[in-house]
């Protein structure tokens, strides 16, 4: 119908970034903290980021194939590999094969091709992928390895990994443990204080990442880092990390100083689980968020203050996932009810008055 | 902090790459060898077409009014140079389509002998009425791009008690730059012709807005106006569509034109300063808009250059002059590129509203490869309007198009900056422009099924009544007759 054969109108001159430019831009700035979470669970994550990226794309093929179409073109834009990468840095590092491939299936069929593919889906594919696996694998996906980095002594060896990869962990409590949410969480339940809990903590240590937890989710730091340079990029915007952030961290101040023995401090709240991972590369899936930068702010503080409930007061210690789908259901709403001002019209949409001179 | 709340004054736009240097830099060309054809197009404004009052075989000055201007809204046309008439007729019209439209053939003779014209002495002593009239005369219109009849305007602003008159010097369009010239060579002429409008309106104040990127211009503009104080020219960001009147109104004077009214409404007139420059032509030296200055740029030309051109010369011309290589030509835009139209080929006449043509290689042109939306919402914030392209697009795709005029269709003002940023390559002004296209058509036909329909009950209520009338009439007739059996059966009873 409409076509760029006979290109008539404008603009015949476009800006350069693609979507393929933009998809490659995002996997840049995760692939700081993606290399020190790999160094520093060994080759175990390697084999699985190499198995959820590809089986990420493997699924993409199938599924345009099946379509009747031509698979090529599609993959260059780069989007299954990016679902795939973000899936698999919010896995356990020493998930089992299964876990991968189980994921990035739901990640590119149910989180989007049954949509209609591309910018179709409601949910981020992702976090979907995440969160289907949590609640039908709860033991694989809760089993975190113990920091043991690449070429030190408690590192398996590669033929070690591939045993660990494929046939699963023998002696699972003495190379794995809870993550400082999951610790603060059971603690808790045993009716402990935080000062207790909290005597080994180091914020520094969890900072930039050296903590047990999902493959690329520990390193605030080089999360963070990713996630500005983003923004400098002009690839996302500012609204949504700095509003989930800022939501996260207020909420989190006003119980830390009401009660600092039962609510955990907002620097421990930043510093771990999947927050600015969630903050800076899911939350800001173009896809699933708002249009607008009211909407957008909207968004951010409605995933913020979820987050922080259902780690606050839910059965799970990490409520990142959760926040993300249910603040995607509301995108259509939060898209419908915000929008732009028309030029000369007010807010619904009726023409201006003339200004009485 | 203060100024934190206050309304945005700019919204939207884009930073599109400039490619002005090239002609921007180097003086305007008066040199153009004179055609030995000139095509004139008899509309070349918005409004009624000029109608023709000489005879193919006439000979023409020029300067000589060719066709005058028919209705309230519309603008006649002159000869750009001295010649003899060859035929008045359908041509391929510069446009997408190159449909072809009424157009006056004028040979040259190469003399270019004008006719002779008359000046008043002092034009300020001239009624604001006055003014108008001649400028209407001199077939001016809107040279930015928009062709509006100029007098029209003038008319409008002194009815509405204008206050402010802007003149838009921003020049937005990447590649263009013959404003820029223009305003560099030409200065005291503008203002000049700047003053002549503001006697034309009854108004008080003018405000020239450059963008920043032309210092050069503005230095010449602020010099040229400061002997006038009522005249103040300012510097504006540079960012496209700084030059959309109703952008450049809300950041100069803080008011926003209300949707469906005229800017006049509320006090402002805008216009460009290549027309404040053919005011001063047409005033001061009785001349009539003949020729306007046009930028010829693009990768595929190898002089470009703003050079002056007579009204009707055709493009192909222009590319023999600046050299253009046809063979790396991908594309043939006329205007600027975000707004520009793509023509068929340089077979095509110049006119009134041509302010460049672009000659651009492939590499230069946006990439065609479309992929679907990935919703990045770029096109909702470069949208100056506050239109949100995406969702109008995905209604116009699904054939929506009611939903897609709901949502704001008709308050596109086709500016480029969603297609220019769309990572996807979604041509969505195509969409736009069709869709409006087909919401016009729709109407019409609707209006015309309407109509039909109201001719159609018309003639049925006629017929029924005619049918009526008839049955009545047989009924009456009915009853009469058995009236007068009646009455017969009762003589006879009585006879007998
Ligand atoms: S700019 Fe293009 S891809 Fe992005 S939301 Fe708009 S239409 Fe979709
Ligand atoms: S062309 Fe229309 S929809 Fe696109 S940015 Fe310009 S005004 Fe907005």
């Amino acid at each position: 119908m409409i076509t760029h054969l006979k290109p008539a109108s404008g603009a015949h001159v476009g800006a350069k970034a693609s979507v393929s430019f933009i998809m490659w831009q995002v996997m840049l700035a995760l692939l700081p903290a993606t290399v020190f979470g790999i160094w520093c669970f060994g080759w175990p994550a390697l084999n699985l980021f190499v198995i959820t990226v590809s089986s990420a794309v493997l699924f993409e093929v199938i599924c345009i194939r099946m379509a009747g179409r031509v698979a090529k073109p599609v993959i260059m834009d780069g989007s299954a590999m990016l679902t795939g990468w973000l899936l698999a840095m919010t896995l356990p590092p020493w998930s089992p094969w299964w876990i991968g491939v189980t994921g990035s299936g739901l990640a590119i069929i149910l989180g989007k091709q049954v949509y209609g593919g591309l910018g179709q889906n409601l949910f981020n594919p992702a976090m979907l992928a995440r969160v289907a696996l949590l609640i039908s694998f709860p033991i694989e996906m809760t089993t975190w390895a113990n920091v043991s980095p690449l070429f030190s002594s408690q590192s398996p060896g590669i033929a070690d990994s591939w045993r660990i990869t494929f046939m699963g962990l023998d002696n699972i409590d003495a190379v794995t443990g809870a993550t400082t949410l999951g610790y603060i969480k059971t603690e808790f339940s045993q009716n402990h204080l935080l000062a207790d809990i909290l005597k080994d903590y180091s914020g520094f240590l969890n900072f930039i990442g050296w903590t047990r937890g999902s493959l690329g989710e520990t390193s605030t730091l080089l999360l963070a880092l990713g996630g500005v340079w983003l923004i400098r990029q002009g690839i996302i915007q500012w609204y949504i990390p700095i509003s989930l952030l800022f939501t996260v961290t207020g909420l989190a101040s006003i119980f830390h100083m009401v009660d600092s023995q039962h609510y955990i401090s907002p620097m421990i709240h930043l510093n771990s689980g999947a927050m600015m991972c969630v903050a800076f590369f899911i939350a800001t899936d173009y896809v699933t968020s708002p249009n607008t930068p009211t909407g957008q702010l909207v968004f951010g503080v409605g995933c913020g203050l979820l987050i922080f409930v259902i780690r606050t007061w839910g059965a799970y210690p990490e409520g990142a996932g959760f926040a993300v789908l249910l603040m995607n259901a509301a995108t259509p709403l939060i898209d419908h009810y915000i929008r732009p001002r028309i030029y000369g019209r007010d807010r619904k949409g009726r023409p201006l008055e003339i200004p009485k001179p | 902090m203060l100024s934190f709340f206050k309304k945005p004054l700019i919204r939207g736009g884009v930073h599109a790459e400039e490619h002005k240097a090239a002609t921007a830099t180097q003086a305007i060309v008066y040199n153009l060898p004179l055609p030995k054809k000139l095509y004139i197009p008899l509309q070349q404004h918005v409004g009624k077409p000029a109608e023709p009052l000489i005879r193919v075989g006439d000979k023409v000055l020029k300067g000589q009014l060719l066709a005058y201007s028919q209705g309230v809204i519309s603008a006649p046309v002159h000869a750009p140079s001295s010649g003899i008439i060859l035929d008045v007729n359908d041509y391929p019209a510069p446009h997408p389509s190159a449909l072809p439209i009424r157009m006056i053939v004028l040979e040259t003779d190469g003399k270019d002998k004008w006719i002779p014209t008359e000046v008043p002495i002092d034009p300020f002593r001239l009624e604001p009425e006055d003014i108008s009239l001649r400028v209407g005369a001199a077939g001016i219109v809107g040279l930015g791009g928009a062709t509006f009849p100029t007098a029209v305007k003038l008319n409008m602003g002194r009815d509405n008690h204008v206050d402010t008159l802007i003149i838009n010097g921003s020049e937005c369009e990447p590649y263009l730059s013959c404003d820029d010239r223009l305003m560099q060579e030409r200065a005291g002429e503008i203002i000049d012709g700047v003053r002549l409008m503001l006697h034309g309106m009854r108004t008080e104040n003018a405000v020239v807005a450059i963008e920043d990127n032309k210092p050069h211009a503005f230095l010449a503009m602020h010099t040229a106006a400061l002997p006038f104080p009522t005249i103040q020219v300012i510097q504006i960001p540079t960012r496209y569509p700084m030059g959309w009147d109703r952008q450049l109104i809300r950041y100069v004077t803080g008011k926003e034109v209300p949707v469906g009214c005229r800017s006049s409404e509320i006090g402002v007139t805008i216009h460009n300063v290549g027309t404040a420059h053919a005011v001063h032509k047409a005033i001061r030296h009785g001349q009539p808009l003949l020729s306007r200055i046009i930028t010829v740029a693009g990768a595929a030309v190898k002089h470009p250059m703003n050079i002056e051109v007579p009204l009707g010369t055709l493009i192909s011309e222009l590319f023999n002059f600046c050299e253009v290589n046809t063979e790396t030509t991908a594309r043939i835009v006329m205007g600027g590129p975000m707004m520009g139209e793509s023509l068929p080929h340089s077979g095509l006449p110049t006119v009134k509203a041509t302010s460049g043509i672009l000659a651009l290689t492939a590499s230069e042109l946006k990439n065609t490869e479309e992929q679907p939306c990935i919703r990045c919402a770029a096109c909702v914030s470069v949208c100056p309007a506050g239109l949100r392209p995406l969702d109008m697009a995905n209604n116009i795709r699904v054939n929506q198009l009611d939903a897609a005029v709901d949502i704001g269709l008709k308050d596109c003002i086709s500016c480029g900056c969603c297609s220019y940023i769309c990572p996807s390559n979604i041509p969505l002004v195509q969409y736009f422009k069709y869709a409006s296209g087909e919401v016009m058509a729709r109407q019409q036909a609707q209006h015309k099924a309407e109509q039909n329909k109201r001719l159609m009950d018309a003639r049925n209520a006629r017929m029924e009544r005619i049918a009526q009338q008839q049955l009545e009439e047989e009924q009456a007739r009915l009853a009469a007759k058995a009236e007068r059996e009646r009455l017969k059966a009762a003589e006879q009873e009585v006879v007998a």
